[in-house]
């Protein structure tokens, strides 16, 4: 079943810079899409597109259609601008790059996103901090002082705390954004294990920081440069028999 | 069913929430632009008969004394011009020089001393400093320059100077910060003395700034009242050249400021001290337009070279 | 002389030129703090002999010739009180406003224009003005209302561009990650936004209080009394207040002893500073607890 399809997207920033020309593919649900390729290929932008996060940057022109299916067939058009972007970054999380906690304490992280839905019961709010901590392989970690300021875990707790943030609305898809790129390897293959349990129950849409990660994490990968989707195949067929000439030479490593 | 009723009608009200506190936040942005015209008008309403009931030549005249309908307004705009003026040549040398030992030459610590030392100075009230200046400063000033009375243009210009001095440090202080770091580098690397980078590199990149800190202090001088009203001897004369200095003098904010308590709502007097009102609004808004002309230039420039 | 010598004597000459300018340098900024280190010290060994109970808690009595200033201080007190009602919600949500909302539109760029503008125009101007507006338009008379609303006014432009200064300093991906997690614009601001930049905030108003404070000019004509026998009793009556007091006697009583004046500068001045004080205090301790 498939959870976006995505059919002629263009995306152009006011300064020029990262774009999307004519993207279509459609992502599966309850698997692991991998978006690579080198800097500026356009993957962030179609991350920051499937939750609408681009709102906040100086998009200039947007087109093309991103559909967004519900487990009941149903589905909403992304782009729509009388879609309720609330309810869609509800449904779309997001991980970024950095970790980047919210300077609150490590409970009010995992509720934020809860309480901002308008949720106020406290035992709700107690079982979803625990659930999406224990997702994240955090919970043992950090049970004991969820009232600490979330600055003060080490980079990688932090970046799985983002993660477990993530999970707390229970939504569909979860993006990432080279999630790991700050972590070392231990922290790194934490998130990278977390990752492999979560596709069970949701999408995952992932930008790897390296192509070894691409490999070792997609279900299926898709190569972007500069803008274009060049490549879009299931399983590790990409990386080990690339069809086009760029995606080869990148994987071999002769540029990027 | 029930329960999603009940969800959506909760979104619907934080719906509402969300639009209305827009809405209240928006207003407020907007307001300061509301503040200034409204300023204007009121000056304007209040200020504007004067030209109707005092002829031109009148207004324009040497002589300022409303008790028998004279209303000229040179004298007060020569002890205005005067005053600033000698406030001005305190203001600059030592405001700038100030700027740039605090940025350019300054170890850390003594910066982090000096910057808010000179903050305290812009939160002296400016009835303090007159105070000071009728008990302290006008009577040595008498005695030393010899003078018929210490309280004169010189006493105004120079507690007015030491008012203009925080705004001209900090104004300059921050555009000499501004100047990247890479030039100064550059300048030294080329084997120039620190002194040498600060007069022909820094100091040039950061004109624009220091321009605008100049022009702000003078503003800041022009608009104050209450320390020139009770140091500057309150005479309405036109001075006599920089001589005028010595003199006593009196300026259009000292004007308002002991007249208008003594007037009656409405009445000739009443009106011609608003249009010195519009006089002073109007001066001080060509100052901050032009000064801020520059801010946003020289932002501009900055951008384009950083991007 | 070949080269190498003029080289090495223009280098000397540079090196006394350095030397010199930055002597000179140095010259004028102690003599620029200087006399602000004498203003304090005289203001401070004049007016502390006269520092009593009874000159801070006491009504000024032989023509304000001795008593106390108590009237004149709680005056500033209620007008200082009333500005900050007026000028900090207003000035906060302007200062939201161009920090979180405001686009990058010919629109923006009048409103800090028109912000730089009040921010200039002189205090007198707004005595002008209050007298216009609030004292005889709207009719309040000289009051501590009139009075206040004016020197609300005049106190906006510090409020908000202090407080705009410190909502900016919060990163922004602190907002981004807040609407990704499905937060709108309002709820990243107040639960976000507004608590990390709220000692910056703080300060910022201070700093207004502090203008608003030991001004005089505003005042003059929209609510200042020269002497009152009683304490204003509403907010529609004349006050006395400190910088206004301070300018009576020492311009408009004959044989006024310098004591009281002291005092009275003495009063002023700590309320002043000691506001001045606790901005920089805040400051200093948000910077050293800050998580980013």
């Amino acid at each position: 079943m498939d959870k976006f399809v995505i059919e002629d997207l263009t995306v152009q920033y006011s300064d020029g810079a990262e774009s999307l020309r004519q993207i279509s593919m459609a992502i599966p649900a309850n698997s692991i899409t991998v978006l690579f390729g080198p800097a500026g290929g356009g993957k962030s932008t179609l991350l920051r597109t499937l939750n609408r996060l681009n709102d906040l940057a100086d998009v200039v022109r947007i087109s093309g259609k991103v559909r967004l299916f519900a487990a009941d067939g149903s589905s909403v058009e992304v782009l729509d601008r009388r879609t309720d972007v609330i309810a869609l970054r509800r449904r779309v999380a997001m991980v970024f790059a950095r970790p980047i906690v919210l300077p609150l304490s490590i409970y009010q992280n995992l509720s934020y996103a809860l309480e901002m839905a308008g949720e106020r019961r406290k035992p709700v709010l107690d079982q979803a901090v625990e659930r999406s901590l224990r997702k994240a392989a955090l919970w043992e970690e950090v049970k004991d002082r969820l009232q600490d300021p979330a600055a003060a875990l080490s980079g990688g707790q932090q970046q799985r705390l983002c993660l477990a943030r993530s999970l707390a609305l229970e939504p569909e898809v979860i993006l990432l954004d080279e999630p790991t790129s700050g972590l070392d390897p231990i922290s790194t293959n934490k998130v990278e294990e977390s990752l492999q349990e979560l596709k069970q129950n949701y999408t995952i849409i992932l930008v790897p920081h390296s192509i070894q990660q691409a490999a070792r994490t997609a279900d299926q990968a898709a190569f972007f440069l500069q803008g274009d989707l060049i490549e879009y195949r299931p399983g590790k067929e990409i990386f080990l028999n690339p069809q086009d000439r760029r995606t080869k030479d990148y994987i071999e490593g002769r540029f990027g | 069913m029930e329960i999603k009723l009940n969800v959506s009608w909760k979104k619907t009200l934080q719906a509402i929430n969300e639009q209305v506190i827009t809405r209240a936040i928006q207003a407020s942005g907007y307001s300061a632009i509301l503040f200034v015209v409204v300023i204007f008008i009121f000056l304007m309403r209040e200020g504007l008969p004067a030209l109707e009931e005092v002829s031109v030549s009148n207004l324009f005249s040497a002589r300022w004394y409303p008790i028998e309908d004279y209303f000229g307004i040179l004298p007060l705009l020569g002890g205005s011009l005067i005053v600033t003026l000698g406030a001005a040549l305190v203001a600059v040398p030592f405001g700038l020089g100030t700027a740039i030992f605090i940025a350019e030459i300054a170890p850390r610590w003594a910066r982090e001393i000096l910057k808010p030392f000179v903050e305290v100075m812009a939160g002296i009230p400016s009835v303090v400093l007159g105070f000071l200046g009728i008990v302290a400063l006008a009577p040595r000033l008498r005695v030393l320059l010899d003078l018929p009375t210490g309280l004169t243009a010189l006493a105004g210009s120079l507690l007015l100077g030491g008012i203009s001095i925080p705004t001209v440090v900090s104004v300059a202080e921050d555009a000499l910060d501004a100047v990247p770091r890479a030039y100064r580098d550059a300048a030294l690397a080329l084997g120039a003395t620190r002194w040498q980078t600060i007069w022909r590199v820094t100091l040039p990149a950061a004109r624009s700034g220091v321009i605008t800190a100049v022009m702000l202090g003078v503003g800041r001088a022009i608009g104050e009242t209450m320390t020139v009203m009770m140091v500057t001897g309150n005479a309405p004369v036109i001075p006599a050249g920089l001589a005028g200095l010595f003199a006593p003098a009196r300026t259009m904010t000292a004007t308002i400021a002991a007249e208008m308590g003594e007037v009656a709502a409405g009445s000739v007097h009443y009106h011609v001290l608003f249009f010195i009102g519009i006089l002073l609004f109007l001066i001080s808004l060509v100052i901050n337009l032009t000064a801020s002309a520059v801010v946003f230039r020289q932002r501009k420039r900055a951008e384009r070279i950083l991007s | 002389m070949d080269t190498h010598q003029r080289r090495n004597s223009s280098t000397a000459r540079r090196k006394l030129y350095q030397r010199l300018g930055f002597g000179l340098l140095g010259l004028t900024t102690a003599l620029t703090v200087l006399p602000i280190l004498l203003i304090v010290v005289l203001i401070f060994a004049g007016g502390v002999p006269s520092i009593s109970l009874e000159f801070l808690t006491g009504f000024p009595s032989n023509g304000m010739r001795s008593g106390g200033i108590l009237p004149a201080i709680l005056g500033t007190v209620y007008l200082t009180f009333f500005t900050t009602l007026f000028a900090v919600p207003l000035g906060i949500a302007a200062a939201i406003y161009l920090s979180e909302y405001a686009a990058d539109s010919a629109l923006t760029r009048l409103i800090r224009i028109a912000i730089i503008n009040l921010a200039g125009i002189p205090s007198i101007v707004y005595g002008l003005f209050g007298l216009g507006i609030f004292v005889l338009f709207f009719n309040l008379g000289t009051s501590i209302l009139a009075a206040s609303l004016t020197l609300a006014i005049m106190t906006l432009p510090v409020v908000i561009s202090t407080a705009e200064e410190a909502l900016r300093s919060v990163p922004q991906s602190f907002r981004v990650v807040s609407i990704s997690l499905g937060a709108t614009k309002w709820q990243t601001v107040r639960r976000i936004v507004l608590p990390q930049s709220l000692p910056g905030i703080l300060t910022g108003v201070i700093l207004g209080l502090e203008r608003a404070a030991g001004e005089t000019a505003p005042i003059l004509f929209t609510g200042a009394a020269f002497y009152l026998p009683t304490l204003p009793s509403s907010p529609l009556d004349a006050t006395m207040a400190l910088p206004y007091h301070l300018y009576v006697i020492s311009t408009q009583v004959p044989g006024m002893p310098t004591r009281v004046q002291y005092g009275t500068a003495l009063v002023l001045l700590i309320l002043v500073l000691g506001l001045n004080l606790i901005a920089t205090i805040i400051r200093s301790r948000a910077r050293a607890r800050r998580q980013w």
